[in-house]
């Protein structure tokens, strides 16, 4: 368990929905059917998230299809916008009151220097048909490098990391299978020795022994480089393996968080509770 | 049936002449305008008809030129309606002509402070081959965000060793934005840059007007160990002319096989063959 006072990111009272919202669900005793306003259908995506993250843990946050975490994922890497809310990375040199109000030109950048992504679906980070080294350059041309040399050792050294044969480098990530691509997103999003790590259900619909290649790579990237990371997955035992801590989300809100095995022994919600009963 | 001079009607002609003004006051930015119906399809010079159409006047002298050549199919066309509609004059010599419309070339003879040069282009977006969506390609022009342009080039180098766009080579205009400078050779993007003369471009099947005004800074995109370079022709020489040093066509003479130069900027190699021939003259 590492806890320093190190926070790298801090998010306040975030929330976001889809549609305007009426005076029924917009009044605080207003109760919503699942996650949507049974009179106007505004849809809560996310409601009130707020949590830290410090330095070299993993986060892990768990939740039923439609919780909100993929939402929470893509507000935080700046891919949706907020309703409202704080967002804060204290180490960035220019640390802003809230990143969430700051130019998109200013996003793209804090995207490109401070945050590395990987989506569960490789199609979202990766160009398919563009080869593997292009792909990881793609981060270090947006943030400002320009000599070819420099960018293909740093490709090299990160393919070599996770575990992609370099004779494969210039071959596009469309003839690759599933868990290579993920593995190929990891090191694009690592490619820039970004402080910060997002990873949405990256190993949801690959095969077991695959699986447990990428989760090692993950351990080995907290362990070797101190990456922070929020990882997103309704596996618990993958949550169990990764994370030192875990928020539980329902409907758009986080209903329980902790250190992980606590969360996982002693349940206190009674989401969690039967969520943690029915792992097989 | 009379017909209005330069074909296109008053208020069409200042809609252009207006959009044209602001895409020469944002150097390399997209400006769109609403083109008009032509008596040619569009996709085949109809942007810069429309430039000429709408900037020519009665003083103008104008000439048409299609990959260098004033004889092609393409270039006499859109010269004779040019003519018929305005009865201006017209030129095949490049320092005479008020009004340059060209296909694909930027002449040998370079431009001066009064002259106009009309490019015609088919893509007029940079951006368009990484990214399909104009609505996304606007907001990345918004935020100079161009790693688009130079992936692109990357992943050239990556597969062949080298950059293999040779023609409509990216450059950034006044350190601002990335523009696509129309399918003209990678030999003639240096003449763009601080030249004496006005540059518009523009895309009629796209609906995009841009421009690079004189004396402003165009740099070709290119990365610190892989800069940006001209093709050379500097041990060709030109079977016709004996020139070298210009924009050469390859050729294979059919008869013999034999692998041939010839100079591209067709009325540039008459200029100086006349040239030749006069001083042989004089001699005499």
């Amino acid at each position: 368990m590492q806890i320093t006072d190190d926070v790298v990111l801090s998010v306040r009272e975030l929330s976001k929905q889809f549609g305007e919202g009426c005076s029924y669900c917009l009044d605080e005793n207003g109760e919503l059917q699942k996650n949507m306003c049974p009179k106007c259908h505004t849809v809560y995506a996310t409601k009130d998230v707020t949590f830290d993250l410090y330095k070299g843990e993993i986060l892990g946050v768990v939740g039923e299809s439609g919780s909100g975490k993929s939402t929470l994922m893509k507000m935080l890497y700046f891919d949706e916008d907020k309703t409202t809310g704080q967002y804060v990375l204290p180490k960035d040199p220019k640390n802003e009151h809230n990143v969430f109000e700051v130019s998109s030109q200013r996003k793209r950048q804090i995207r490109n220097e401070q945050l590395g992504m990987v989506y569960q679906n490789p199609m979202l980070g990766l160009k398919m048909d563009f080869s593997s080294v292009t792909n990881i350059a793609e981060k270090l041309i947006a943030s400002g490098n320009r000599n070819v040399k420099e960018m293909t050792d740093r490709a090299d050294h990160f393919l070599e990391k996770v575990n992609i044969p370099l004779r494969r480098k210039y071959e596009a990530p469309k003839n690759f299978s599933g868990g290579m691509q993920q593995r190929v997103q990891i090191a694009k999003a690592l490619s820039n020795y970004p402080p910060i790590l997002l990873l949405d259900e990256v190993t949801t619909g690959l095969d077991l022994s695959v699986q447990a290649d990428v989760l090692e790579l993950i351990k080995e990237i907290q362990r070797d480089m101190g990456v922070s990371m929020i990882v997103v997955s309704h596996d618990l035992a993958i949550i169990r393996m990764l994370c030192d801590r875990t928020m539980v989300m329902l409907d758009g809100k986080v209903i329980e968080h902790g250190i992980t095995d606590q969360i996982l022994e002693d349940p206190q919600h009674e989401y969690t509770q039967q969520l943690v009963y029915s792992i097989l | 049936m009379s017909q209005n001079f330069a074909f296109l009607d008053e208020h069409s002609k200042k809609e252009i002449r207006r959009q044209t003004l602001k895409a020469i006051a944002i150097p390399g930015y997209q400006v769109p305008f609403a083109s008009r119906e032509l008596p040619i399809a569009r996709g085949w010079g109809t942007g810069g008809l429309q430039l000429t159409l709408s900037l020519v006047g009665q003083e103008d002298i104008v000439k048409v030129i299609d990959q260098g050549s004033d004889e092609s199919v393409n270039a006499v066309n859109i010269r004779n309606l040019i003519q018929s509609t305005t009865g201006v004059e017209d030129t095949i010599h490049t320092s005479e002509a008020t009004i340059i419309q060209s296909r694909h070339r930027i002449p040998e003879v370079p431009l001066k402070p009064f002259q106009i040069l009309v490019l015609q282009v088919p893509t007029p977006e940079p951006l368009r081959s990484v990214e399909p969506s104009e609505r996304k390609t606007k907001i990345l022009h918004g935020d100079k965000e161009y790693s688009g342009a130079y992936i692109k080039l990357f992943e050239q180098i990556m597969r062949h060793g080298h950059i293999t766009d040779d023609a409509d080579y990216p450059v950034l205009v006044n350190g601002r934005y990335v523009m696509a400078p129309s399918p003209i050779p990678r030999f003639d993007n240096p003449k763009m840059n601080h030249n004496d003369g006005l540059i518009l471009l523009g895309a009629g099947r796209e609906k995009k007007i841009h421009a690079v005004p004189p004396y402003t800074d165009v740099a070709s995109l290119a990365f610190e160990d892989y800069p940006f370079e001209v093709e050379d022709f500097s041990d060709k020489v030109c079977r016709e002319s004996g020139l070298s040093g210009v924009y050469m066509d390859e050729l294979v003479d059919e008869e013999t096989g034999e692998t041939y130069y010839m100079t591209n900027d067709t009325s540039y190699m008459l200029e100086k063959m006349n040239e030749e021939e006069d001083l042989h003259a004089n001699h005499r």
